[in-house]
């Protein structure tokens, strides 16, 4: 039978305040245990809990970054069960009336379609902390510092097809989050951490299969994995005659294998209602204003500008919007050399490949945009040419400094002296008589045995579209 | 709604709280007096009234994001039962 | 020294009449003498009370401070003291010492106020009798085999027995009123949103309020005063100014409309107690007020209601103790599961447990909508009433509680009927609004209440009102037996 996966993902993100939604503890990552856990996180007797105003600021910039309805209200609910990490035994988040709903975000296929997902909600929610379970005498450790820290979290519609897909809309919500500067989506440090919901039916019914709901995965290629993994494993059960079980299991990556969560298999019972430390939500129509003016110009939006403003094909264009840092580097570059084309090509090839042979952020690139700008200058004013400039450019990442400064050091300027030129070529053609003798019966193709010639002898230094003509003129003669 | 034996385990249960076998047949008929009494709401229509989550009725207030607290943990962690190296100990955790 | 009001000890201070430290040293004396009588006292904090008199001293010498500055006063220990024990009544708070102070308690310490101790309650505020405390029962002073009502009963037999001019107590169905009934003081409610939660541990977040309780309503207007204002940390208390509650209190009530509830005149209410309730009413007339018959047609169901919100929020609220940051642990548990279950089943009594379980009941999922939606619904109902009500009425009045103080251990095998005995307190929780008890009499020899129920954020008025009765009777005068 052919079977259809369909797949939903809820994205966490963690939303990038300075303090936690409901108390004034500061949010940085990586301070030592339970320093950055209030008496509000720690849920002690009395305390209460007051609505941090950026998180909602933010749920609203991306509700309007997906085109979605913020609600007018909406209404913190308790979430309640027990468990170590979770100090007040409920959780606050946002349950029948969430503060995003029905938005919409469109994902490139690799056939260069597009394809519209539905966001079914977004949410605003606390985090849990986390329980250590290195040895402390049989016991687990906690670490409240992460509880309480803001969370979006984002709900599809079961719009999804292939683990392809999924990985595809969660990139690009994870751009979308940074582009908004509403999270790092720093996935190591779990700032950006997704389930999938994932269920298979015969291609062509309408009915959806019984899902379930891989818990946790934390790294684009590991979703793609264990998706893949569960969708085989489900039609495997199906075309045995069995049936799947709905139940949250947790990808192994080491072993790349989903596997049931034991723990979790008793049914939850919530046991939701409105939160009555927290009045209703409002969200008014000049907040929502305010809020839209902050907003920067979103990935679509830039790319198609690339498209029509630099010429650029839509996959050139899709490349540099990918992220926000990427994007503005590159206008920077394309701005300051005047040529948008050459920009482009050297921010997706040379530079593109430096950054991911040493697994860099552009953020942290030694070439700035102004020193890739400089080099580029010198190869529209023929200082040097596009091969020289290689070396120019590595020279630059590898600390020599700016491009005049590589060029003049090592010498690199171009030979553009026609006598100069001419006096080489002329060497060349009487140290080679019998490939002259064949140029002339018609063998042309010799031309670039020539121009390697030249430019061996120049040190790669001569212009060669000049040396390609003078060569013509000469053999010719 | 009268409450036996199992419904008042699977509440306790559900509440995490050890009952006493001999005090389980006591709360059954305890919280099945509390729920007749309870369901004296019954007796009103209510299918045209909006809930009442709040006497106020009023909408949530913001708090400016600032960092307003500083580390207390020596002071928090000198009333818990048990620490070791700032984190809070429990029972092993079966994931 | 200890029969006093707050109004005639700061005169007292003032004049130098005596000092806050001599005040305070023989206050301490009354509680350690008296007290092992009552039970109302879960924690003197002495030394903490004679360096706060003698600040309160330094103060009153330099010409400083206020209308409460070196006046002793009690806490509810359901208010966070940091660096003393917070009991909430409970064993499973025996050992927690509050890293923080109550927003209530931070405002009346810097009002001058001198913390005596911490007074007994029933177990996180759930009891109508002051029998669920972990630390034992709380004795009424008018008759020590009676209770003094709940849940802050502590604070209410202590300011009946002179132990302290003034404590602190929180209501949540009743509970600031009913104990002022049941012992012949004065305890107001105020409108929810009034006096700050930060720091008050709470039973049920959208019913609970702190307010004071004292011999006078000009006592509480005092106190109120202290008490009252909006916390940025807490995110129902209402931004709105405090006014003077004391400026008001000899207003005239020429013309002032009273409304009596059919429905609290009903069966179940006591005779003598009714008889006592009408003479008030006789009271208020000759003043000038207009007295007419209202009806709030859904009181019946507020006590039903009620005992499904506060549960359900009970539960939840209730779900942080766990033995884990704080507070009782179980010896050797054997795992997670264990070590929850046992802490949370030996901590806590079996009332809270009762409630715990009614609230998780009501909230497990397919009876959320037939329980606590449904009570949300009623909420509104009996809301609604009362603002119709108050269309025609400035006031509305009635018996604060049907009957005088029991016996004690007389319902403790039976809730439904430990409920009732707040049936006409628990509506105006549910609503909101502000709430007072006043002495008005004594029936069978033991002291009623009247309750004054008023309009949202009209606690002057209440106080107004309340005060006036106050100078044509002398109910509020009267001391128990022994504790002269």
């Amino acid at each position: 039978m052919d079977w259809e996966p369909v797949i939903g993902l809820e994205i966490h993100t963690q939303l990038a305040t300075k303090s936690k939604i409901f108390s004034g503890a500061s949010t940085a990552y990586g301070a030592p245990p339970n320093t950055q856990a209030c008496a509000v996180d720690l849920g002690l007797p009395g305390v209460l809990p007051v609505l941090n105003a950026a998180a909602v600021d933010m749920a609203i910039k991306f509700g309007l970054a997906i085109e979605a309805r913020i609600a007018p209200v909406s209404v913190f609910a308790r979430k309640n069960y027990f468990y170590p990490d979770l100090p007040k035994g409920y959780q606050i988040s946002q349950y029948e009336l969430p503060i995003v709903e029905h938005g919409r975000v469109v994902i490139e296929l690799e056939d260069g379609e597009e394809k519209v997902i539905g966001v079914t909600r977004a949410h605003l929610e606390e985090d849990a902390g986390k329980s250590l379970h290195e040895d402390f005498h049989g016991m687990t450790g906690i670490d409240l510092n992460r509880a309480g820290t803001p969370l979006l979290e984002i709900v599809s519609e079961p719009d999804l097809r292939s683990a392809r897909e999924a990985v595809a809309y969660m990139k690009k919500i994870h751009s979308l989050v940074r582009y908004l500067e509403i999270s790092d989506g720093n996935m190591q440090e779990g700032s950006f951490r997704c389930d999938a919901n994932v269920s298979v039916r015969p291609r062509g019914s309408k009915e959806f299969g019984t899902r379930t709901e891989i818990k946790n995965v934390n790294s684009f290629r590991f979703i793609e994995r264990a998706i893949n993994y569960e969708i085989e494993r489900q039609i495997e059960i199906l075309e045995a005659g069995g049936q799947v079980v709905q139940e949250t299991r947790l990808y192994d990556a080491a072993r790349n294998e989903t596997r049931s969560m034991r723990s979790k298999e008793e049914a939850m019972d919530y046991r939701y209602f409105p939160d009555p430390d927290l009045l209703p939500l409002e969200v008014t129509a000049e907040h929502i204003e305010r809020v839209r003016a902050t907003l920067p110009e979103l990935p679509d939006a830039k790319r198609h500008r690339f498209m029509e403003e630099y010429g650029l094909s839509a996959y050139d264009a899709g490349v540099l919007t990918a992220s926000r840092e990427l994007a503005d580097y590159y206008e920077e570059v394309a701005r300051l050399c005047g040529e948008a084309k050459l920009a482009a090509n050297w921010v997706m090839g040379e530079l593109s490949g430096f950054l991911n042979k040493e697994n860099r952020d552009i953020a942290d690139s030694p070439v700035s945009a102004a020193m890739l700008a400089g080099m580029l200058k010198r190869i529209l004013d023929e200082t040097i040419s596009g091969k020289i400039a290689k070396e120019v450019f590595e020279a630059m990442w590898n600390g020599e400094g700016d491009a005049d400064t590589v060029i003049e050091k090592r010498g690199l300027k171009q030979i553009t002296d026609t006598g100069a030129i001419e006096a080489i070529i002329d060497e060349v053609i009487s140290a080679n008589p019998r490939q002259v003798e064949q140029y002339r019966a018609g063998k042309e193709k010799l031309i670039g045995f020539f121009v390697g010639q030249v430019m061996k002898a120049t040190g790669g230094k001569a212009n060669p579209a000049q040396v390609n003509a003078l060569l013509k003129k000469k053999l010719a003669g | 709604m009268s409450l036996d034996r199992q419904d008042v385990e699977r509440i306790a249960h559900l509440a995490r709280l050890a009952i006493d076998e001999a005090d389980v047949p006591g709360y059954a008929r305890n919280l099945s007096d509390i729920l007749a009494l309870v369901e004296q709401m019954n007796a009103v229509d209510t299918s045209a009234v909006e809930p009442l989550a709040h006497p106020m009725e009023a909408s949530q207030r913001l708090r400016p994001d600032e960092v307003t607290e500083t580390d207390q943990r020596e002071l928090f962690q000198g009333i818990a039962p048990a620490v070791e190296n700032g984190l809070y100990l429990v029972p092993k955790v079966i994931e | 020294m200890h029969r006093l009001t707050i109004a005639e000890v700061a005169g007292a201070l003032r004049r130098r009449e005596f000092s806050s430290e001599e005040l305070t040293r023989a206050l301490l004396a009354r509680i350690r003498e008296l007290d092992p009588e009552l039970n109302a006292v879960i924690t003197a904090t002495e030394e903490e009370a004679m360096a706060q008199a003698a600040e309160a001293d330094r103060r009153l010498a330099s010409g400083e401070g206020g209308p409460l500055t070196g006046v002793p006063i009690l806490h509810k220990d359901i208010f966070c003291t940091r660096g003393v024990r917070t009991s909430c009544g409970s064993r499973m708070l025996d050992n927690f010492i509050a890293p923080y102070d109550a927003t209530v308690v931070e405002k009346l310490a810097a009002a001058g106020a001198v913390m005596l101790g911490k007074t007994n309650m029933d177990e996180f505020a759930m009891g109508s009798s002051n029998e669920t405390s972990f630390y034992g029962p709380v004795k009424n002073p008018w008759d020590t085999d009676r209770v003094p009502g709940g849940s802050s009963g502590g604070s209410a037999a202590a300011v009946a027995a002179r132990l302290a001019p003034a404590a602190t107590g929180t209501d949540t169905g009743g509970s600031i009123r009913q104990p002022a009934a049941l012992t012949g003081i004065t305890g107001l409610k105020p409108t929810y949103g009034r006096v700050s939660r930060w720091g008050m541990i709470a039973f049920a977040s959208s019913l609970d309020q702190g307010g004071p309780m004292t011999r006078t309503a000009e006592d509480a207007a005092i106190m109120l005063g202290a008490m009252a204002g909006f916390d940025p940390r807490d995110s129902t208390s209402i931004d709105r100014p405090v006014p003077d509650y004391t400026a008001a209190l000899d207003q005239p009530l020429d013309g002032l409309r009273i409304g009596l509830p059919r429905e609290y005149f009903g069966d179940g209410l006591d005779n003598d107690v009714a008889a006592c309730i009408e003479g008030a009413l006789e009271v208020y007339k000759r003043m000038g007020a207009r007295v007419s018959e209202i009806s709030l047609p859904n009181t019946h169901l507020a006590v039903p209601a009620y005992y499904v919100v506060a549960p359900a929020e009970c539960s939840s609220n209730l779900s942080r103790y766990d033995g884990v940051r704080f507070g009782y642990r179980c010896q050797d548990p054997r795992d997670l599961e264990d070590l929850y279950k046992r802490s949370r089943g030996e901590g806590f009594g079996a009332e809270v447990k009762r409630r715990i379980m009614i609230g998780t009941y009501a909230l497990s999922a397919g009876y959320y909508d037939a329980y606590y939606l449904k009570a949300q619904k009623i909420r509104r109902l009996i809301r609604d009433d009362f603002m119709r009500a108050f269309e025609e009425v400035d006031v509305i009045m009635g018996p604060t509680s049907p009957t005088v103080a029991f016996r004690l251990g007389e319902k403790t095998d039976d809730p439904v009927s430990m409920y009732l005995s707040d049936i006409y307190t628990i509506a105006v929780n549910l609503a909101g609004l502000p709430g007072m008890s006043i002495p008005a009499g004594f029936a069978h020899g033991l002291p009623v209440g009247l309750q004054i129920i008023g309009n949202l954020f009209d606690e002057a008025r209440l106080l107004n009102v309340a005060h006036k009765f106050q100078q044509e009777t002398d109910w509020h005068q009267q001391v128990p037996g022994g504790f002269e």
